[in-house]
Formats: C-alpha cells, sequence, structure tokens
C-alpha cells in the first residue's frame, strides 16, 4: 500500500487522452445503464411472470414457475457467460446485437425471478374475496387483475421490489467477466495499470454505495406516494 | 451449429472438473458453517441493546451487505497480503471473504429468526433462574434456528451459487473447471450449457429438499 496515500492518480492521463476520474465516471454510467435497464427487463418480464403463476389455468402457472425455477437456479456469472458466449451461437440471428444488450438481458431474465416470486406473494398476500369480488361483479378475469387485484398488489410489493433494485446495482458487478466497461472492470484495470488498487477500489466502492443509497431514496419516495390511504406502515 | 458433447469423458471430469467442484463444495460449506456462527454472534449483538455492541455489529452487516461481493472479494484478495504481510493463495483467500461476507447475511436471518420467538420465552427463561446466555442457548436459539433453517438453507443455495464469483480472483472452482475445458477443448458452448446444467440440478435439487423440510417443520408446530 506504502502508507501514503495517493489521489492526484485520478488525474493522470490514462494512455487514452482521459483521466482515471472521466474513465471512472464513464464506467460509473455503464454501471448504471446496465442495473436500469435491466431492471425494466425484470419488472416487466417478472410481473408478468409473477402474475402467470397465480392465475386458474394449469398450463401457465407451470409456464412461469419453470420460468422462475429455471433463472433462480443457475448462477448469475453462469448466465451471463450462457448469453454472451452460448445463445449468438445457437441462434446466429442474435449475433449483431452488441454485448451490452446480451448484458442487460442476462441481468434482467435473472432479476424477474426474484420479482415474480414477489408479484405471485404479494398477490396471494390479498384476501381471496377480493378476486371473487371482481368476478362476481361481471369483470373478466384480466379485468380483475387490472381494476382489482393488481393495484393492490404492486403496492405491496414495492418494498421488497426496492431491495431487488439495489441488488440489481450490485450485480451488475458480475458483467466485469464479459469485459463490460463497468465499474468493476475499471476498478481491476486501473488498479493494475496504476499499481493504486486501494485508491480505485475505495472509489468505486464510494460510487457503489451512492448508487445504492440514491435508489433507495428513490423508491422510499414512490412508495410514500403511492400509499393506499389508511394500509401500511402509519406516518 | 450442432452440439457436440463427445469430447465429455470421465478424464475430462475428473482432471478438470472434479477438483473445482469439489472445492466449490468445500468453500460452501466453510462459509455456510463460520457464517452462521460469526453470524449468529454478529445478530446477539445488534439485539443486546447495548450501544458498543449495536454500533460495530450494525456497521458490519451494512457495509458488507451495501457493497457488491465481487467487489468484496477482490478487496479481501488485496488487502489480507497488505495487512497480515502473509501470502495468500486465491483459493484460500475467497473462503476467508465468503465467511466473512456471508455472515452479514447470515446474521439478518438469525436476527429476524430470535426476533420470532416470542418474548413470553425469554421471560420464562428469566423466571426459572436462567442467567442470559443460559436463556439464549437453551431457550432461544433452539427455537429460532427451527424457525430459520428453511431460510439458512435458501441461503446457503444462495451462497452456493455465488461462489462462481471467485472467478474474479482466479480460484479454481466448479465454474473454472468447466471454463478450463472449454478453452482447452475449443468447446465453449457445450462446456457452459454443461456448467448450466450441473449447476441448475444441483440448485434445483437443493432447494426442493428444502421445500420438503418447510413442509414437515410446519407439521410438527
Amino acid at each position: 500500500m506504502g502508507s501514503t496515500w495517493d489521489w492526484q492518480i485520478f488525474l493522470q492521463d490514462t494512455g487514452g487522452g482521459q483521466s482515471y476520474l472521466e474513465w471512472m465516471m464513464s464506467a460509473w454510467g455503464w454501471t448504471l445503464s446496465v442495473a436500469l435497464l435491466g431492471l425494466i427487463v425484470a419488472l416487466l418480464v417478472g410481473s408478468l411472470m409473477g402474475i402467470l403463476r397465480t392465475v386458474p389455468n394449469k398450463g401457465l402457472q407451470f409456464l412461469g414457475n419453470a420460468w422462475t425455477e429455471l433463472f433462480r437456479n443457475i448462477p448469475l456469472l453462469v448466465q451471463i457467460f450462457l448469453w454472451y458466449h452460448v445463445i449468438p451461437t445457437l441462434f446466429l440471428s442474435l449475433r449483431a446485437v452488441p454485448s451490452f444488450l446480451l448484458v442487460v438481458f442476462a441481468l434482467g431474465f435473472f432479476t424477474s425471478a426474484r420479482i415474480a416470486e414477489q408479484v405471485k406473494a404479494g398477490i396471494n398476500a390479498l384476501p381471496k374475496g377480493q378476486r371473487y369480488a371482481g368476478l362476481a361483479m361481471g369483470l373478466t378475469l384480466p379485468q380483475t387483475y387490472r381494476y382489482v387485484i393488481l393495484p393492490m398488489a404492486f403496492r405491496i410489493v414495492i418494498p421488497p421490489i426496492t431491495s431487488e433494485s439495489m441488488n440489481i446495482i450490485k450485480n451488475s458487478s458480475v458483467a466485469f467477466a464479459v469485459s463490460i466497461a463497468e465499474l468493476t472492470m475499471f476498478a481491476m484495470q486501473s488498479g493494475e495499470e496504476t499499481s493504486r488498487p486501494v485508491e480505485m477500489y475505495l472509489a468505486v466502492t464510494i460510487l457503489y454505495f451512492i448508487s445504492a443509497f440514491a435508489i433507495n431514496r428513490i423508491a422510499t419516495f414512490i412508495e410514500g406516494r403511492l400509499q393506499v390511504p389508511g394500509m401500511g406502515v402509519g406516518k | 451449429m450442432n452440439l457436440d458433447f463427445s469430447f465429455v469423458n470421465w478424464g475430462v471430469v475428473s482432471s478438470f472438473i472434479a477438483k473445482g467442484f469439489f472445492y466449490s463444495i468445500q468453500l460452501t460449506l466453510v462459509a455456510m458453517v463460520g457464517g452462521i456462527i460469526i453470524g449468529t454472534l454478529l445478530a446477539l449483538m445488534r439485539l443486546s441493546g447495548k450501544k458498543w455492541l449495536v454500533m460495530p455489529a450494525a456497521f458490519y452487516v451494512n457495509t458488507l451487505r451495501s457493497i457488491p461481493l465481487v467487489m468484496v472479494i477482490l478487496w479481501f484478495f488485496l488487502l489480507i497480503p497488505l495487512i497480515t504481510g502473509m501470502r495468500m493463495g486465491a483459493e484460500m483467500s475467497a473462503i476467508v471473504t465468503f465467511t466473512v461476507f456471508e455472515a452479514a447475511y447470515y446474521s439478518e436471518i438469525m436476527r429476524a429468526g430470535i426476533q420470532s420467538v416470542p418474548k413470553g420465552q425469554v421471560y420464562a427463561g428469566y423466571a426459572v433462574g436462567m442467567t442470559y446466555p443460559q436463556c439464549m442457548q437453551l431457550v432461544v436459539l433452539p427455537q429460532a434456528f427451527r424457525n430459520m433453517l428453511p431460510v439458512l438453507l435458501t441461503q446457503t443455495i444462495i451462497l452456493f451459487q455465488d461462489t462462481s464469483l471467485v472467478y474474479a480472483i482466479g480460484a479454481y472452482d466448479l465454474f473454472h473447471g468447466f471454463d478450463t475445458v472449454a478453452k482447452n477443448f475449443g468447446r465453449p458452448v457445450e462446456s457452459y450449457l454443461l456448467a448450466a446444467v450441473v449447476y441448475f440440478v444441483m440448485c434445483f435439487g437443493l432447494s426442493m429438499l428444502v421445500r420438503q423440510l418447510q413442509k414437515r417443520i410446519q407439521i410438527i408446530r
């Protein structure tokens, strides 16, 4: 370590016409882009699969369950390798897709299994009577979901989804394995190049802290705005 | 593109995969046992109500839970030799890292488990003249462990999946085995598919077992 810090290292040129600070900021951008796009994929697919697991149709239930088990029981690193090395080889049309997007889908589908689990739990937490009441009033099943079940269920699952959103920022670090230029990749490469890994790791760790904290604040704000009056933790 | 698995034979499995497989299992078991022990201590500290015990434990748990595991692995690999002066291989470094890291997660589970034991149980313990450690050891922890067993085991399945991340420091685990085969035989597609199947079968099988166990525990209670 040497006993001294050297923070000026961040102003040093990387040899590519930018400083380490600029490189790190662009890496932060990659981390946030991968994580946020992945989160959008995860929320869409995860909600759909979570809903399928609760509908009265064995086939759709099986599809939702199989999806969840498949993406939950394979390590994220292996899933990222599958998207990066295996899928473009098996499906030639995907060869032109940039690796950034492949990682977004890997991260998104991985997280969708967790979201599906939460959405299912949220729907099942509602009293059965709500569903029956909707159907008894002559709403179709999709209408019952749209107007009765989901507006409540989605509010219930906001806290667990918040923690999944913080997880996806952390999990995006696995993208280093396929050379996405995100924060962890930056930490590894710049640490080696500058022989100042402690400073680099520290800066990156703090950026991860800030990102997770920001997500937490945003989610708490959303939760407060969407709260059903008279439900949830009293304020 | 046709898949060709003909390169997979007993020799490949025993010389590349087995070594990594046993290391992954070893890493998982050591981190589980060590993590649960340290995690229980951390949980007891956080529930002790004494500020000088609560604060460091909360700091430990919250810090580790906010940092991506890959970064934690890198940090430990960097810092252990710097601080202790000992040279440590990637495999050993990962074992230390996972034990310390998982302790933070297990401690949250244990904390929830201990809080799930009704207060009356603690008062009953005190009423029959037990000291705090006796009450914890004989009354609270046995019940907390039983309540939390399924969650602890689920966390262990996640831990087993996460061991693949030692890829970051080049430790030779199960995935590294498949990765080596992929490179040596020039067959990445088949190798990574096999890796996925092996992880899936193990994790899915274990999670089925946990579900069975959960049902049995529910009947007992």
